[in-house]
């Protein structure tokens, strides 16, 4: 079959004339978070408000356009900063608007459209210092960023193949198949130094170099989306803002080890980034960039794409090669590493999202270039998905090195009590690594973040989930949340990880609810490191760090619960004692009407009590207490 | 009739039509067991237990194997589920966040709980899932895979009261 393939060159040019042609473009973010929000309405309206006043707009641009006018309005993938979506970019002034709602697009057109203002009700005002920022760049969660995998991510439309190109994009993959020998490719990732962002941190390079020199015609690349983690979604964010990059990632890791087959494994909780993967696939295949003879260097090229079907375990590259070949997706011990026999027995290299979009950086611009980026063990940045009780939550990327301090206060705007008030002195532990990994304290708050920093102190970079935790949480419930979540998830296959972490799980539940008793947590701990020892795969290996990570730092918390019989955090049920806080109380008597047993008593403008022998804890009236007074009862 | 005539095909049951299509589209692959079982539970909303043993049966499989696959994976139904599924997250973001209290408040307000997970009328099924991929807005839900952020108890119970009300309309 002979095919016709684009001509790279010619459509960057052609598509960078037209851009130039348009005097300005609107970037409407449609990621998960702003299309959930309502950001689809916003761009609808947008193109709606642009025709009828009149303006020239151009919704795609492309070599077969002549487009030249006012206006492009075009969608993104996530900018990152969900949680003040909807977001519109204006570029080229770099203006963000954010909480945007269709009612606003009369006003953006007017003002920034027509006349070249920005609509300063729109733009980001800082919670805390109340100051406002137009700019992007200025604003603090992004200032202290350094986007590079993401780069691109949130400010192309990732449906348009020809925006990815006319920014250089597969011209990596065209150096790797042309110039480059697969020895070379694999030394160039090795020499930067880039470890696998699918959690276990090993060197990229080296896993290529090991498959490379595996006998027989048929090797395999599949790149990991499964992304199980709770908590995390920076894979999903690359799959949804910048298909191509994860793509040519795929094609270069197929180029350094010899494999003409590629998978990409998405996880199906995912829709969009499925089927935005899928659009790349199908695009790139139509442009002749996959295929037959790929850049005609006489290599074949195919890729497909997978939908998981909601299994955690999955995510383990022996497991997700089972479920490839239509099997449960259990693991499988290693040795045979998937370098020697992988999927249907053949040699296969196994990547995660995020490290295959950085290497076609590598290889554009060099591993010394890269190197510039990050400490000496681990270069370049990585992406974390900040949520939980902090001000700014969403997606950052910032070089390895940087430090916990940075990340909560200064990009994410500090830690936040449970009515989202910014807290100054709140701050608790960080849960790092998800499931698998631990959480950090107060005094790791300078230390700067890489794979081994964090290795050091028993707990995991991991995939790059932080959840940040205030003052008010209990920990015990936390290492019982995951506790549960790695006991849910176990695949079955083996009796440390099925039964042991039911025990666990159990143990916990005692301590929670007030039947521990001094040998409990011996107990904890002596089928923690059986679990940790006997487990066949990283699951049930990884699954007591929480526990163990907790009680390292909260031990006190833990004897709170077992000798006194107190959640000192008020946050277990059964332990805990209703109280109403004097000094927040306003004497509204919500609560008081509100309780079906008649347990408060209190006069008006007076802070109320409870009375704990008739409370039945059914949380009511802290739900309708406005003032955040009543502890203990949920 | 099947799409590929020249598939020896026993879909002499009109029934299995859809599925004899699916089976096709993917050349009767018994590797295509799981992309094969998604599609067809696209089709039933999940895998009734005839249709399980008609694609072992084409694929040339035990049924075992076949049940063995769709009883693994979370997002394979044995059970028939309600017209909207309303997926809560309990992932760590949304958990800290107080997912919890909503799966409380709506499984009061259907009169379900963690066993029972779809209401009589098959109208809706409440499950609770392990991220949503939309931390940065949690607490979220979905809602036959749209997805809504910053839920509280009171605006879940807003959205399956409206629900309700649309489908008592018409
Ligand atoms: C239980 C379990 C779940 C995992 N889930 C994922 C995942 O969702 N995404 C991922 O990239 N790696 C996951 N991994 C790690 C993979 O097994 C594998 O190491 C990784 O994809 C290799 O890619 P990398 O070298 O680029 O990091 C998981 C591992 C275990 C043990
Ligand atoms: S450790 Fe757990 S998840 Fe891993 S194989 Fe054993 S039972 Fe399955
Ligand atoms: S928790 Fe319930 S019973 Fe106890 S004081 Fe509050 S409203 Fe009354
Ligand atoms: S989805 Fe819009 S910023 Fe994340
Ligand atoms: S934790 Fe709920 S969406 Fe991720």
């Amino acid at each position: 079959m002979i095919q016709q393939k684009i001509d790279m060159e010619a459509t960057g040019q052609a598509y960078r004339q037209a851009r130039q042609a348009v005097r300005r473009r609107v970037i409407v973010c449609a990621g998960t978070g702003c299309v959930a929000n309502g950001s689809l309405k916003v761009y609808e309206a947008l193109r709606q408000e642009t025709e009828a006043r009149g303006l020239e707009v151009v919704v795609k641009l492309g070599d077969d356009c002549d487009c030249k006018g006012d206006v492009f309005v075009s969608k993104s993938g996530c900018q990152g900063f969900c949680q003040a979506g909807p977001l519109v970019t204006i570029e080229p002034e770099d203006w963000l608007y954010v909480h945007v709602k269709p009612e606003d697009v009369a006003d953006i057109v007017e003002q920034t459209l027509i006349h070249d203002r920005p609509v300063k009700r729109l733009v980001y005002v800082d919670p805390a210092s109340h100051e406002a920022f137009e700019q992007t760049h200025e604003i603090p969660f992004y200032k202290r960023q350094q986007r590079v995998v993401l780069a691109e991510c949130g400010n192309i439309d990732p449906e348009d193949i020809r925006e990815y190109i006319a920014r250089g994009g597969y011209a990596a993959a065209k150096r790797a198949f042309k110039e480059m020998q697969p020895e070379q490719v694999c030394e160039e990732v090795l020499a930067s130094g880039l470890r696998g962002r699918g959690g276990g941190g090993f060197p990229t390079g080296r896993k290529w170099a090991l498959t490379l020199p595996e006998p027989g015609e048929k090797k395999f690349v599949i790149c990991n989306g499964d992304e199980g983690d709770p908590g995390a979604f920076m894979d999903r964010s690359l799959m949804e803002g910048n298909p191509h990059r994860v793509l040519e990632g795929i094609m270069i890791a197929a180029r350094a080890i010899g494999a003409d087959e590629a998978y990409v494994y998405v996880r199906a909780e995912y829709p969009l980034a499925v089927q935005r993967i899928r659009k790349a696939v199908a695009d790139a295949e139509e442009a002749g960039i996959l295929g037959e003879d790929v850049f005609d260097s006489g290599r074949n090229m195919t890729c497909q794409v997978m939908e998981g079907a909601g299994a955690f375990v999955c995510g383990e590259e022996t497991a997700l090669m089972a479920s490839i070949e239509g099997l449960r997706g259990m693991p499988r011990p290693k040795p045979p590493f998937p370098a020697q026999s992988g999927l249907w027995g053949k040699p296969t290299v196994i990547n995660n999202v995020e490290t295959l979009a950085t290497v076609p950086l590598i290889i554009a611009e060099g591993s010394g270039h890269y190197r510039r980026l990050g400490t000496a063990g681990s270069p370049g940045t990585k992406t974390f998905a900040v949520t939980g009780h902090v001000a700014n939550t969403g997606l950052i990327e910032v070089p390895f090195g940087t430090t916990l301090r940075e990340i909560i206060f200064e990009i994410g705007g500090g830690v936040i009590d449970n009515l989202g008030q910014v807290m100054p002195d709140g701050f608790k532990a960080v849960q790092i690594g998800g499931p698998s990994g631990g959480c950090l304290i107060a005094e790791h708050l300078d230390m700067p973040l890489d794979f081994d920093s964090v290795k050091g102190i028993g707990a995991m970079v991991g995939s790059g989930g932080l959840v940040v935790m205030n003052r008010d949480t209990c920990m015990v419930k936390i290492a019982h949340f995951f506790m549960r979540f790695t006991q849910n998830e176990s695949c079955g296959k083996c009796v440390p990880c099925r039964e042991g972490t039911k025990q666990m799980l159990w143990l916990l539940e005692d301590i929670m609810e007030g039947r521990a008793t001094a040998q409990t947590l011996e107990l904890l701990e002596e089928l923690a490191s059986a679990v940790q020892l006997g487990s066949l795969c990283g699951l049930g290996k990884t699954a007591p760090n929480p526990v163990l990570s907790t009680l390292r730092y909260f031990r006190s918390e833990y004897e709170a619960h077992i000798v006194q019989k107190r959640c000192p955090a008020g946050q277990c049920k059964a332990l805990a004692t209703p109280e109403i806080l004097a000094d927040r109380c306003k004497g509204c008597g919500a609560c008081l009407r509100k309780c079906p047993v008649n347990a408060i008593t209190g006069e008006k403008k007076m802070p109320h009590r409870i009375d704990a022998g008739t409370c039945i804890k059914c949380g009511t009236c802290a739900q309708v207490c406005r003032f955040d007074a009543i502890v203990g009862v949920n | 009739m099947c799409e590929k005539q020249n598939v020896a095909c026993d879909c002499g049951l009109r029934k299995f039509e859809k599925v004899c299509r699916i089976l096709d589209k993917y050349d009767r692959r018994p590797s295509k067991l799981v992309p094969i079982l998604q599609e067809v539970q696209h089709e039933y909303r999940y895998l009734p237990e005839q249709v399980q043993a008609f694609i072992a049966t084409s694929l040339g499989l035990s049924p075992a194997r076949v049940f063995g696959v769709a009883s693994f994976y979370a997002n394979f139904a044995l059970e028939p589920k309600g017209k909207y599924v309303i997926h809560i997250c309990d992932g760590t973001a949304c958990h800290v966040k107080g997912s919890e209290r909503i799966k409380e408040a709506l499984h009061k307000q259907l009169g379900l709980d963690d066993k029972k997970t779809t209401t009589s009328d098959m109208l809706f099924t409440v499950e609770a899932v392990s991220c949503l991929g939309a931390c940065g807005l949690a607490p979220v839900m979905t809602i036959n895979d749209e997805v809504h952020g910053q839920v509280t108890p009171a605006k879940a119970v807003e959205l399956v009261n409206g629900i309700r009300e649309r489908e008592q309309a018409e």
